[in-house]
């Protein structure tokens, strides 16, 4: 959780438990930890635990099992490369070429660096 | 009917008016931020709705009836204040144990292991303690009274940086477990921001906002970029304060920005809760 970030807390807590079920430390039909153990964990409102967990419960990512808790659901991880690669292009690719605007870099000297990025 | 509500106070000390006709609703179960500069009316507040003082004018409801001289209204609230009320020859153990006769619902146990928790001595005198576990002592008591209702006036005075973590810690536990309104007053907005759920920012006596944390957090921006720039930028907007570095112009704004009509060469970026409190605030 890097606080420093400007979205609100919410979708930083949805998006951290995203990262869990991505990198498998959360697998598909576990129980991911409760709003009690990541509010007491980060020491944040139990309220905005619940609004992140309830944006991936809306995105059927992760699903409640009536006193018992949260899990993940079936085809979670493929859901969420979906959604991520969907984001690529606008979180990463246009935020790329609008620094290289800035930079007035050309679109060869781009391509060339990303060539570079590739044969590290 | 679970909830505080503050009606059109008023006090005033000799001819500073302390509080303007506020009003105010505490609803059952959440965390509060009374925010407010030195001297803004935050522990006056807190002092009338725990009966320590009267109001010249206005009414405090604690779940629907008076909270003044009403002893069975205030058993529901215990206000953890910057004073100390407590006899100062007397042992924290001792003082524990007082305390259990007022409030019932007192949890010696729970009190017990707090103690342990942040290293307070349980058998020093209350005047033996140091600021800072003078404060641990009265948070102690406030989170062992289970009351449904605790005011909690500069709770983290003196602490170093791990008992502070310490004691946000257990108060999201505590809340966890006996969901209960807490309402904190405090100048560590930073540290407290994810902790709350609502905020209150009091300014010379009057309520300048009241609204949920995120809520809060969505108006606020700042933008830099050259001066003439931002001056054309925020001609429209409600700048609440701005600081210039040489040709360079930073604006504050409180209220939403439209990222898509933003000129180029301007770099924007949200405030944090402290950053805009400042702002807010300053005058």
């Amino acid at each position: 959780m890097n606080f420093e970030d400007e979205r609100p807390i919410f979708a930083q807590i949805a998006e951290e438990i995203e990262n869990g079920i991505l990198s498998g430390a959360f697998p598909e039909d576990s129980q991911i930890p409760s709003t009690t153990e990541i509010s007491v964990r980060y020491k944040i409102n139990p309220a905005t635990v619940l609004k992140g967990m309830n944006l991936l419960v809306d995105s059927n990512i992760i699903y409640k099992k009536r006193g018992i808790g949260m899990f993940v659901a079936q085809d979670a991880k493929s859901k969420l490369m979906q959604k991520r690669k969907d984001q690529f292009y606008e979180n990463f690719i246009v935020r790329v070429i609008d620094e290289a605007n800035k930079l007035r870099l050309p679109k060869e000297e781009v391509q060339y660096m990303l060539e570079r990025g590739f044969n590290r | 009917m679970n909830f505080i509500e503050v009606k059109s106070l008023t006090k005033t000390f000799g001819n500073v008016t302390a509080l303007k006709n506020i009003n105010l609703k505490f609803e059952g179960n959440k965390i509060y931020g009374l925010l407010g500069r030195n001297g803004a009316g935050k522990t006056t507040l807190l002092n009338i709705i725990n009966n320590r003082i009267f109001p010249d004018s206005g009414e405090v409801l604690i779940d629907g009836v008076t909270a003044f001289e009403n002893d069975y209204a205030q058993r529901n609230v215990y206000l953890m204040s910057e004073k100390n009320y407590y006899p100062l020859t007397m042992k924290v153990n001792n003082v524990f144990k007082w305390t259990n006769e007022f409030y019932p619902l007192f949890d010696m146990d729970y009190a017990k292991e707090l103690t342990a928790k942040f290293g307070l001595n349980p058998a020093k005198k209350v005047k033996e303690l140091s600021t800072g576990y003078n404060s641990i002592f009265k948070i102690i008591i406030a989170l062992s009274v289970n009351t449904p209702y605790i005011l909690l006036d500069e709770p983290v005075l003196g602490l170093d940086a791990n008992h502070r973590a310490i004691f946000y810690k257990t108060l999201i536990e505590n809340y966890n477990a006996n969901p209960k309104t807490i309402i904190i007053s405090t100048h560590l907005i930073d540290e407290v921001a994810n902790v709350l759920e609502d905020i209150i920012i009091i300014n010379q006596g009057e309520i300048l906002k009241n609204e949920s944390c995120e809520q809060l957090l969505t108006q606020g921006y700042t933008v830099t970029g050259s001066t003439t720039t931002i001056n054309s930028f925020i001609a429209d907007k409600n700048t609440i304060g701005y600081d210039t570095l040489g040709g360079l112009k930073t604006a504050y704004i409180y209220g939403s920005v439209d990222k898509s009509e933003l000129p180029t060469g301007v770099e924007i970026s949200k405030l944090d809760l402290q950053r805009l409190f400042i702002q807010l605030t300053n005058s």
